[in-house]
């Protein structure tokens, strides 16, 4: 088990946005997340990776409780220096890749490793080219972000989260940035690190993407699960009823 | 009084018109970077001062406070203010340009888009080193024109060091004028800043050249 997020409640002033959530994720299993768009998916992400703090539940990440809710009922999270640590068993690639502007492609890669994780710069420019090679940027090393396309930029947001080596790489919709004859190049990468076993979590809207690549669909609305399980279960024969509803829609 | 008599004594003042010009420098860019966080400060008292400090210096005329700096001491508090002319100056204009400099760095840093921060907490950078090395230098790249701006204004506000009887190069082409009767001084005073500004603006579009390989 990678992450187990146990009761999570998150509200922005009076919104409950996520309502009593609890999902697991285990080594080399790929999630997708689909739902309408304020269903709370991105939120959810957002909790797992610690940019937004959940109001109550239990974060626990590779078997270490991360937060957790006292007696009142508010969730406590460990101290600063030790989330760090559980920073680094998560990546998350951002639906606008959040690259820097200010640094090449090589040193988006290798700047938190060798600043954050103190790694030695020969090893992270050695696992930085690698990761450029798989995703087929090799070339693009020394280039600067805004020379790229956006399909670009998104296989280097991929690689720079990978370049950390977490343990598991969650995706908010990867693709909804992108020109459609863009979105195949980043899908292939995700598919081809769905091949090698690498732990992840896809927000998306590409339904036939999560259908071939996922082990596991989570349909969420209205802040919570509304059904999960076997991609061909949850879209050839949904159980419920929302469910359906939200799917006819792609299938026009 | 020769020619060479007017530009060998007027040089000296053109050295005391660097001398303010570095020093309002060297002291108000760091202070402005200071300010603008102590801005974003979490204790609302510090917050407050801080406003109350960009809008006096900016709803007053720096001649004034340079008045202030020069004899308020004397008046507030009844101290000598001999051998205090050059220090009160100096002080005068790094405050007045801090909160200038201040106000130009909070629209640069309130520019940079949260997806910059959240990339970097994601990837595990500390407060500082997200600021140090993803937030500062692209600040810095989209600033420049504001700052060209004001360091160009420094350069002409220096004459206002008159107010105090500093004997830069535009009190002097004056004492020099009037005892002389001549308009010569008054054209090398305007000859010399406006060659000080031309090196200026070159510098400076120099730099921002240097920032251009990335958009």
């Amino acid at each position: 088990m990678i992450i187990e997020m146990k009761n999570i409640r998150k509200h922005f002033g009076g919104l409950e946005v996520l309502k009593d959530i609890s999902f697991v994720v285990d080594s080399g299993e790929v999630v997708s997340i689909i739902g309408p768009s304020g269903s709370g998916k991105s939120t959810l992400l957002r909790c797992a990776t610690f940019l937004e703090t959940i109001d109550g539940g239990e974060i626990t990440y590779m078997g270490e409780r991360a937060a957790y809710t006292v007696e009142d009922g508010k969730a406590v999270y460990v101290p600063h220096h030790e989330l760090r640590h559980f920073r680094s068993y998560c990546g998350l690639v951002f639906q606008q890749f959040h690259l820097f502007p200010h640094y090449s492609v090589l040193k988006n890669l290798i700047d938190a490793p060798v600043e954050v994780q103190k790694r030695s710069r020969e090893e992270a420019v050695e696992t930085a080219m690698g990761l450029l090679r798989k995703m087929g940027i090799e070339d693009k090393a020394d280039a600067y972000p805004y020379q790229l396309s956006g399909g670009q930029q998104q296989r280097v947001a991929i690689a720079r989260a990978l370049a950390m080596k977490p343990e598991i790489l969650f995706f908010d919709e990867p693709t909804s940035a992108l020109d459609p004859e863009l979105t195949g190049e980043v899908l292939k990468v995700i598919r081809q690190l769905a091949d090698e076993r690498m732990t992840m979590v896809v927000v998306t809207h590409e339904m036939p993407f999560a259908k071939a690549v996922s082990n596991r669909v989570l349909f969420m609305d209205g802040g919570v699960i509304v059904e999960q399980g076997h991609p061909l279960q949850v879209f050839d024969n949904p159980q419920e009823d929302r469910t359906k509803q939200f799917l006819r829609v792609f299938e026009r | 009084m020769t020619l060479i008599t007017m530009l060998t004594t007027m040089s000296e003042g053109m050295l005391r018109t660097i001398g303010i010009f570095v020093l309002t420098l060297v002291g108000s860019l760091p202070l402005g970077m200071i300010v603008a966080l102590l801005r974003k400060s979490r204790f609302s008292v510090i917050r407050l001062l801080i406003r109350v400090y960009i809008s006096v210096i900016r709803g007053t005329p720096l001649m004034l406070q340079l008045l202030v700096w020069y004899f308020g001491p004397y008046y507030l508090f009844g101290w000598s203010i001999r051998g205090w002319r050059f220090p009160a100056l100096i002080l005068g204009f790094i405050v007045n340009y801090a909160a200038y400099f201040a106000e130009i760095y909070r629209g640069g840093i309130e520019s940079i888009p949260a997806g910059q921060y959240e990339a970097a907490e994601v990837l595990g950078y500390s407060k500082g080193q997200t600021f140090m090395r993803i937030i500062l230098p692209q600040v810095i790249k989209r600033i420049m024109p504001s700052v060209t701006n004001e360091v160009i204004t420094l350069v002409k506000d220096t004459s206002l060091a008159f107010t105090l009887a500093y004997q830069e190069v535009f009190s002097l082409a004056k004492q020099i004028s009037a005892s002389q009767t001549s308009f010569m001084p008054f054209l090398i005073a305007g000859i010399f800043y406006f060659v000080a500004n031309y090196v200026v603006a070159f510098i400076m579009e120099r730099i921002e050249k240097a920032l251009d390989y990335y958009k």
